[in-house]
């Protein structure tokens, strides 16, 4: 399945927070067909682009091993509409991580100013519980991460290069 | 620096705003969490996180949400907690008020009792 709702990540501390793009293009169909003759990204998408970087942000804070999911939007303001042609900025800061879940703060900048601010809860999935195996196949988080950049911008909180994540390697057969 | 009641109070109740979308004004100590205030399970984790941020302490999940007694044979039969179960709950929740409860010990209807007030004498017990 499609679901990409960043097109890059620009900046990555891991356990501090990530940077990422999001281009507005007329050839999205969701842009284009959201609401006749008046392209936009509906606001609901960057709220999920917000949930990926985030998402991104707490579970490479465990290494991928946990299953981090979206789990409660704690405010969201829109200051202005994303329209085609529109580069929006977004940056996610880690806000506190906790046994069962984490929290972020995340703002999105278009031409330097505000454009939207939004809190965001991730519940980490026990095992068993709601799911009974990987929430990703088989080496497409790596790949999707890799597609992103992820791994061109990503240091610890040293500024040193993240090594390889266990959990990303392709499952043997 | 311990704070006081009122303090609390205040802090929970905001906490309680924020997470469930909720007056301040329907946040009073009786408030029921589940019944009154509309909480769901997610929420629950909301307000934990809240309240650990608030006032800088460890929230153990199963102190707020003693499941080990209520799924334990020894001290619930037939969905109803037994006399000893009662008195593990009290004795793992003192700051709770567990009357209500007791009255009529359904397992089901646990997390519906949980109040505001009691919220406030968890903090305060681990804030002393």
């Amino acid at each position: 399945m499609r679901w990409f709702w960043i097109d890059r990540f620009t900046e990555f501390v891991s356990g501090e927070c990530t940077k990422g793009i999001k281009n507005v293009t007329m050839d999205e169909e969701v842009v284009d067909g959201y609401w006749p003759d008046y392209p936009i990204l509906p606001s609901t998408l960057i709220i999920e682009g917000m949930a990926q970087l985030g998402g991104i942000l707490v579970a490479e804070y465990h290494q991928f091993e946990k299953q981090v999911v979206l789990a409660k939007v704690g405010k969201a303001s829109f200051l202005k509409p994303a329209r085609n042609g529109d580069q929006l900025q977004y940056t996610v800061t880690l806000d506190s991580m906790q046994d069962l879940g984490a929290t972020v703060n995340a703002v999105s900048h278009c031409d330097g100013e505000l454009q939207a601010e939004v809190d965001l809860m991730f519940a980490f999935l026990e095992e068993g519980r709601f799911t009974d195996g990987p929430l990703f196949g088989s080496g497409d988080l790596r790949t999707m991460l890799r597609m992103m950049n992820f791994f061109s911008v990503a240091v610890d909180s040293q500024g040193n290069d993240v090594g390889e994540y266990r959990a990303l390697r392709d499952e043997v057969a | 620096m311990a704070l006081s009641k009122e303090e609390i109070f205040e802090k929970v109740q905001e906490a309680l705003v924020e997470a469930l979308g909720v007056d301040d004004d329907e946040v009073t100590e009786e408030a029921t969490l589940v019944g009154d205030l509309g909480a769901e399970s997610i929420d629950f984790l909301d307000i934990v996180f809240k309240l650990e941020k608030a006032f800088s302490i460890q929230i153990p999940r199963e102190e707020l949400s003693p499941e080990d007694i209520l799924t334990d044979s020894n001290f619930v039969q037939d969905g109803i907690v037994t006399t000893e179960g009662i008195a593990e709950l009290k004795n793992r929740m003192p700051w709770a008020n567990l009357d209500t409860f007791a009255q009529n010990p359904r397992v089901q209807d646990f997390g519906n009792l949980l109040t505001v007030g009691d919220l406030v004498g968890y903090v305060s017990s681990k804030t002393e």
